[in-house]
């Protein structure tokens, strides 16, 4: 419809706007959004292609250039990157609009956005139950219509869980397919800019933009983007999937387990072939994670020290100034993760934690490749549970940090991995997850595409 | 009681690159603070780095000139500590994996080069201090020997031997007064077949002749305590240059854990046999090399090919002349004698030098006429160097041509006979010496520009002719 004309960019900046103005001071979505300067970014003659000119929300970890990029931290308070993410680079060349910057855990550090400096988000399915996390303002955003599109960040499934716990499409893209460059690191082995969307179309759509190498990104693969696109439509008839056992344990939801359970069966009938599969060292990956994870994290966070940017306490003495800025700055749980990671990469503890952890990596690779011989793509629950009340795990980290158990296997092993909609479990969404081979997004997408249309769970709103 | 001392270096060297490490800033010396700056080497957040290449390239370059075993995959590791010079919060070095290791250098072990970043630079005010992030990502290579240097001068010895590589090989200008080259080090002294001693570290050299000086203070300090039975305190001094001293530096709280582990945010390197074969084919021929070829094919002393081949500039000067005015060992003497000693007094470099291989065979070919003395050509160097004009130039304009003609001279020696008969007496009676004192008078007379050897025969003719004459 913006293509042909017969609306204008305007009109939906409106709309947007004053559905915001109806909700947002309930869902709180939003951390920083400037009205009147994206207006004047839209009315602005921009003299470049104009494919895409759609707004887009924006996770508050992606640098934007003069905005403030706070990752939702103390830590970052007034600071405004001088430079544009590559992501976002990519976004504006397209005509894209940039539509504020989302609320998320501080650092990305949880999972229910609950650890934000700033403010609590609230699911739009139930004002009093999280929305997930870390990515949890991007996720409420889209889910209430406050967004049509948004980026998020994925290190242990802080894209794909808040999305099924909001009820959306959330996209975790291959480690590489899209430049980090510009994203605010927490676990840089990890982690992936990916999308948020109301339906697997619109991801494929924005992953076209923002996927593709980048010289500024070391990590950033080669490899030519598909059009994917094309693929969406082909159907999935002949897929060999994958139902991994080991993600059918004994904490699932009852209501998460029937919902997966039906999918299946939705697949069986488009013609997939399922058969159940074994990936033995899952159980290792939270442990994995949470030894990788804080590792990288402690050291990502070492530059947030009060001399360049951001917060500093004024102390005569250099160090007293690093303790009590950082003492001020960080949360809980950051300086949780800090100390953690500080802990395992510590002399003596190295070998015994890092190391360890970073061979067990590997099996867990090991186990997803073999898997990969036989099936094209794998199935499962995203999380273990719907939402939960707002203040039920945050004083409880490990049963926090469990509801990131199906998530963070495909962050060790850099693959792919979705997250539809897939029905509810007393009134709240359920997510299903389909993971794929490496820089398979097309096949990823494909499927859930092939899924979405003969349901429609995407098309359910929250009444809000 | 029996001493036997063991040094160890640790270089830092700044490569040359025409951009940084990670980044694609400009390397730029005498720029104002914090304009060769950009989000990566300013560590903001979200920033990655990209390797550049060349600094990979020109320290495998240098690991094949120091003959080390060449890993044949590049790893960077994070160096994790805070300071304010240092905008990430760490390092990017390498620790498990270094590019050399196992190499050799005038005999003495290299137990790794590495590749790392530099750090920012602190400058401290009387308001507070600030921060220069212009030098943070400038290429650095970390030389690490073994502790088997056994003398200060030896110590010496190997930091101008490894300057004089890495200008051969075009890798860094290892200026260390200027920082380009930083030097550590670590000396103990121990009884004579004890084995090593206690390590003490020695940091805040600013020169060659002062990681010399800084490791013979120590060597004799660690002597004397332990000659008056004392123990070596493990530590790390500094080098009071001012006072020609070292002291105890101010001990930190407690020892840094710089908790290495794997850069996650660039990839592994390989270095393929045919990279390696390829920087073999472009490296030019190393000081030791050509320090032999001088000496099999000039006919040069060891002395000689020693010294002219430390510079790259100026073995490349020698042999240009050499093709010019064909006689090695006149143009090796006038080198080393005279234009290095301008040089050293005039506290110059070999590159300052203004004087062309062509102009400087000029001079010694005209040496070879005769056309001047000796110690009028040395004149003559000084003020081409100086003038920048040609040796014909500075000749005619001075007057300067040696008076050759006998028939001149024998004027002014008729003169001089006459006017010195107790000289000539002197001579007469066997003094030798008399002599010399004569060709000086002639000397005198004609300004300097007389053949002193002409002189000196027809002298002897004259005063002889005479003698006969008288009796």
């Amino acid at each position: 419809m913006l293509k042909k004309k017969e609306i204008q960019v305007e009109d939906i900046l409106l709309s947007l706007f004053a559905r915001i103005e109806e909700v947002e001071e309930r869902v709180k979505a939003y951390i920083f959004l400037d009205k009147e300067k994206i207006l004047k970014e839209a009315k602005q003659e921009r003299k470049k292609d104009l494919s895409f000119e759609i707004p887009v929300s924006v996770k508050d970890n992606i640098c934007v250039e003069n905005e403030p990029t706070r990752c939702a931290s103390r830590i970052l308070e007034g600071f405004k990157p001088p430079y544009d993410a590559t992501v976002i680079k990519r976004l504006r060349q397209v005509g894209a609009i940039l539509f504020g910057k989302t609320n998320m855990d501080e650092f990305a550090f949880g999972s229910s956005t609950e650890t934000s400096a700033y403010q609590i988000t609230r699911n739009p399915w139930n004002l009093e139950y999280v929305p997930g996390g870390s990515s949890g303002g991007s996720a409420a955003a889209v889910a209430a219509d406050e967004a049509i599109l948004a980026l998020g960040s994925d290190t242990g499934g802080s894209i794909r869980q808040p999305a099924a716990l909001c009820g959306i499409v959330g996209f975790k893209p291959t480690y590489g397919r899209v430049s980090r460059y510009g994203l605010i690191a927490f676990g840089s082995s990890l982690e992936q800019i990916g999308t948020l969307s109301k339906d697997v179309r619109d991801s494929a759509l924005l992953l076209q933009v923002i996927a593709g190498f980048d010289e500024q990104d070391s990590t950033s693969s080669p490899l030519p983007v598909p059009d994917y696109l094309k693929y969406l439509e082909k159907g999935i008839k002949g897929f060999r999937i994958g139902i991994p056992e080991e993600y059918f344990i004994s904490g699932l939801d009852k209501g998460v387990k029937e919902r997966i359970e039906e999918a299946i069966k939705v697949f069986e009938g488009l013609g997939a072939k399922c058969t159940r599969v074994h990936l033995p060292h899952s159980k290792y990956a939270l442990a994995v994670y949470y030894i990788i994870a804080p590792a990288e994290a402690s050291s990502n966070l070492l530059r947030f020290d009060g001399v360049e940017y951001g917060l500093r306490k004024e102390e005569k003495d250099l160090f007293r100034m690093y303790e009590k800025t950082r003492e001020e700055g960080f949360g809980k749980e950051a300086k949780r993760r800090i100390i953690l990671g500080t802990y395992v990469l510590s002399k003596g503890y190295y070998e015994q934690y890092y190391s360890r952890a970073e061979k067990v990596r590997r099996l867990i690779i090991e186990d997803f490749r073999k898997v990969f011989e036989e099936c094209d793509l794998l199935l499962a629950p995203t999380s273990p549970t719907p939402a939960w009340k707002i203040g039920e795990k945050i004083d409880n980290p490990l049963q926090m940090y469990l509801s990131d158990i199906f998530t963070i296997p495909a962050n060790l092993a850099g693959i792919p991995a979705i997250s539809v909609p897939c029905g509810f479990s007393e009134g709240l969404p359920v997510g299903l997850q389909i993971l794929g081979r490496s820089f398979e997004e097309e096949k990823v997408l494909q499927a859930a595409y092939a899924y979405e249309q003969s349901t429609d769970w995407h098309r359910q709103r929250a009444k809000i | 009681m029996k001493f036997k001392t063991f040094i160890g270096l640790e270089v830092h060297l700044q490569l040359n690159t025409r951009s940084k490490i990670f980044c694609s800033c400009p390397v730029r010396f005498g720029t104002s603070p914090n304009t060769q700056t950009c989000p990566v080497c300013l560590g903001l957040p979200g920033s990655l780095p990209v390797l550049n290449k060349e600094a990979l390239k020109k320290a495998v370059k240098l690991c094949l000139a120091l003959k080390c075993q060449i890993s044949k995959e590049i790893r960077f590791d994070r160096k994790n500590y805070f300071y304010p010079d240092l905008p990430k919060g760490y390092q990017i070095s390498q620790y498990s994996q270094p590019i050399g290791t196992n190499g050799r250098l005038k005999g003495i072990g290299i137990r790794r080069v590495h590749l790392e970043e530099d750090a920012g630079k602190l400058i401290h005010t009387s308001e507070g201090s600030l921060v220069d992030y212009n030098r943070a990502g400038i290429p650095l290579l970390e030389i690490v020997s073994e502790p088997e240097i056994a003398t200060p001068q030896q110590a010496y010895e190997y930091l101008i031997c490894l300057k004089s590589i890495c200008e051969y090989i075009d890798i860094s200008d290892c200026n260390m007064e200027e920082g380009s080259l930083r030097c550590d080090a670590n000396i103990s002294v121990a009884k004579e077949g004890e084995g090593l001693g206690t390590k003490v570290e020695l940091k805040n050299m600013n020169s060659f002749h002062g990681v010399e000086r800084a490791l013979r203070y120590e060597q004799t300090r660690q002597e004397k305590v332990l000659r008056s039975g004392g123990e070596v305190v493990q530590e790390t001094r500094l080098w009071d240059a001012q006072r020609q001293i070292t002291l105890p530096m101010r001990s930190k709280e407690e020892a840094n854990d710089y908790r290495y582990f794997p850069e996650p945010d660039l990839p592994i390197f390989f270095i393929s046999e045919q990279m390696i074969e390829q920087i073999k084919e472009e490296m030019p021929e190393l000081p030791e090399k050509r320090r032999e070829r001088f000496k099999r094919e000039y006919a040069l002393p060891e002395y000689d090919a020693d010294l002219l081949t430390r510079e790259k500039e100026m073995a490349d000067y020698f042999e240009r002349c050499v093709e010019l005015f064909p006689q090695p060992k006149t143009v090796s003497n006038w080198i080393m004698r005279d234009i290095l000693s301008y040089l050293n007094a005039h506290k110059k470099e070999w590159k300052d030098l203004c004087l062309s291989p062509e102009r400087f065979s000029e001079l010694l070919r005209i040496l070879e006429r005769k056309e001047i003395s000796i110690n009028m050509g040395r004149e003559v160097l000084t003020e081409m160097i100086n003038t920048h004009k040609r040796a014909e130039e500075i000749i005619r304009e001075r007057g300067l041509l040696q008076v050759s003609d006998e028939k001149k001279l024998a004027e002014v020696v008729e003169r001089v006979i006459k006017a010195n008969p107790r000289s000539v007496e002197d001579f007469s009676r066997g003094k030798e010496k008399a002599l010399m004192f004569l060709v000086g008078q002639v000397m005198r007379e004609t300004k300097g520009r007389a053949n002193a050897q002409i002189v000196q025969k027809i002298l002897r003719e004259r005063i002889k002719r005479k003698e006969e004459g008288l009796s």
